[in-house]
């Protein structure tokens, strides 16, 4: 299931014959409308956050970033990823090799089961975590007992953060593991290697930037994720603040400025993603011709 | 069959098996059940007279139609989109193929007040549209515009693999038996390309469903107008009304997962379709 945007790469385009093509006319204005409808719905909103931010000049953009709050929020956003997407990246790389070098009953089950979280609302998946370690909650009375917190604190953001993240590098992963099917893998076993040995000198560096990029997609929606991180944290500044929620707090004190300035660092977080998508296919495409070319 | 598996000479097969279940488990489906049992203590009586509120009808009915309104948007864009990138070459092509995945990479809330920054009555875009009577943010159309934002790129990258993999022959050979150009696209390519489109289709509208961050800073949140379904939980969560919360969230939950199956059933039939070729 496409709940992702793959590392596939987009094949260049190639010039048909005039037949199966369309006139010339038709042809520029469809691309005139594909040009005008991203440039409203994608650009502008790009340019907004830079414009914006910038509006009030560089003092306030600074200060904006410089402030305590907002060096608190960007710490623990980069606190929660740094837990999140490694966890994420060790579950997607066995999920991967489960799905796609072994065939067992229940497989399909098991996939969707993977895809679950796309389709969860991401409020919803901040509120299983209030329902099951809040002061209400299931295990809230045995928590509170032993004197843990979970929700309203960091351990809270990090499971949330790891819930909607959770299907992103085996995504990234299957569709190409499953193209290059077992055979090497088969092969060096037939040869005597070893598990670990097979996945580092055979599996691993066919995947790698598949791999490289599922791990960059998956920390970009770390950063960013905004519902759930919402419900969980209680909003506590400096303590319990991410960069997305510090967005919001900003914005509804009407200080727009100084929100579109850390805006900004987020959407510049996505442009390295988008980067690192480039480069992910570039290698690809030079890794293909390799192949075919040796 | 008796083995569970095939045989396989590969390793790894109970280690990769453990991790994956056990993470599956813990962190997604243990927490996840936890709605169906919470609203478990609700008799059917309280359960139904709060999923059928006239506040919670309300926002289902937004919540419905300004997705329904924002996938079908993005299939006739997200269509033409996918159709350049991929039959035509012309300069800012790889730019404009980047762009698509900027959504899927952009954190939500920047896109929600970024959007409201373009729309809102003084904004941008917005100044223009005042004088015409064309209101955006704080209505149901701000609300669509950020569905339409957010489920962009599900629709192209169904739909671009699809088209690329579709081989030039069929066309050929629909015009040498005389078919017109309008003809073999609307008869040979769109049929073709039905279920990636429906599947694109059912992807941007269920994560539509669920949207939260792009949506409340456009929306204005009035309650009856222009409330959102997760925005109506996060209140009842904010108001520690848990109980209605939990029942209005499954009533989510079995929405999405109708939307999956959905998904899969229509995936499922295009395998099979191809299958049998």
């Amino acid at each position: 299931m496409a709940g992702t945007v793959t590392s596939r790469l987009s094949a260049k385009a190639v010039v048909r014959a005039k037949p199966v093509s369309e006139p010339r006319a038709v042809k520029w204005l469809l691309i005139g409308i594909a040009f005008v409808f991203l440039a409203l719905i994608v650009l502008l909103p790009l340019l907004t956050v830079f414009i914006e931010g910038m509006k009030r000049g560089w003092d306030v953009y600074i200060s904006a970033l410089t402030d305590p709050d907002a060096v608190s929020a960007l710490k623990l956003t980069l606190l929660v990823a740094v837990i999140a997407v490694p966890l994420n990246a060790v579950f997607g790389v066995a999920a991967a090799w489960l799905v796609t070098k072994f065939s067992f009953r229940g497989k399909n089950l098991l996939v969707t089961l993977i895809d679950l979280p796309f389709s969860v609302s991401p409020v919803i998946a901040g509120f299983i975590f209030l329902l099951l370690f809040g002061a209400q909650g299931y295990l809230g009375p045995w928590l509170d007992e032993h004197n843990l917190q979970i929700v309203f604190a960091t351990p809270g953001i990090v499971l949330a953060t790891m819930f909607v993240t959770f299907p992103f590098v085996a995504r990234e992963l299957i569709p190409l593991m499953q193209a290059q099917g077992t055979q090497e893998e088969e092969a060096a076993a037939t040869l005597g290697a070893k598990g670990l040995r097979i996945f580092w000198n055979v599996t691993l560096p066919n995947i790698k930037w598949a791999l490289l990029y599922g791990i960059v997609l998956c920390n970009a929606r770390a950063m960013g994720e905004f519902g759930a991180v919402s419900v969980v944290s209680g909003h506590i500044r400096g303590e319990t603040n991410t960069l997305p929620l510090h967005v919001e707090i900003l914005y509804n004190e009407y200080q727009f400025s100084a929100s579109f300035a850390v805006a900004s660092l987020l959407m510049m977080l996505a442009l390295v993603t988008l980067g690192a998508k480039s480069l992910v296919e570039w290698k690809t495409a030079q890794r293909n011709k390799e192949t075919l070319e040796g | 069959m008796k083995g569970s598996r095939t045989r396989s000479i590969l390793p790894g097969f109970g280690l990769s098996m453990g991790i994956t279940v056990f993470y599956l488990c813990i962190i997604v489906l243990i927490p996840l059940s936890c709605v169906l049992l919470k609203t478990a203590e609700l008799s059917w009586g309280e359960f139904w007279s709060t999923v059928t509120a006239p506040r919670v009808m309300a926002s289902y009915r937004i919540s419905l139609l300004t997705s329904l309104a924002a996938a079908v948007i993005n299939v006739v864009f997200g269509f033409i989109v996918a159709w350049v990138l991929v039959r035509y070459s012309f300069p800012g092509r790889k730019f404009l193929d980047s762009l698509v995945d900027l959504p899927f990479a952009l954190p939500t809330a920047v896109a929600g007040i970024a959007l409201t920054a373009i729309y809102a009555p003084n904004g941008w875009v917005g100044k223009w549209l005042e004088p015409l009577g064309i209101k955006v943010a704080f209505t149901p159309l701000g609300i669509t515009i950020a569905l339409i934002f957010i489920g962009l790129p599900f629709i192209v990258r169904t739909v671009q693999p699809v088209l690329e993999d579709l081989d030039a022959e069929v066309e050929e050979a629909a015009v040498m038996l005389g078919a017109g150009r309008w003809r073999t696209i609307l008869r040979i390519v769109l049929p073709e390309l039905t279920p990636a489109l429906l599947t694109g289709f059912a992807l941007a509208f269920a994560r539509g469903i669920g949207e939260y961050g792009s949506v409340v800073f456009i929306s204005g949140n009035m309650p009856m107008r222009t409330e959102i379904t997760p925005l109506l939980i996060m209140t009842k969560l904010e108001s520690f009304e848990l109980e209605q919360a939990t029942a209005i969230a499954l009533v989510l939950l079995v929405i999405s997962f109708a939307m999956l199956l959905l998904i899969n059933y229509i995936q499922w039939r295009a395998g099979r379709r191809a299958l049998s070729r």
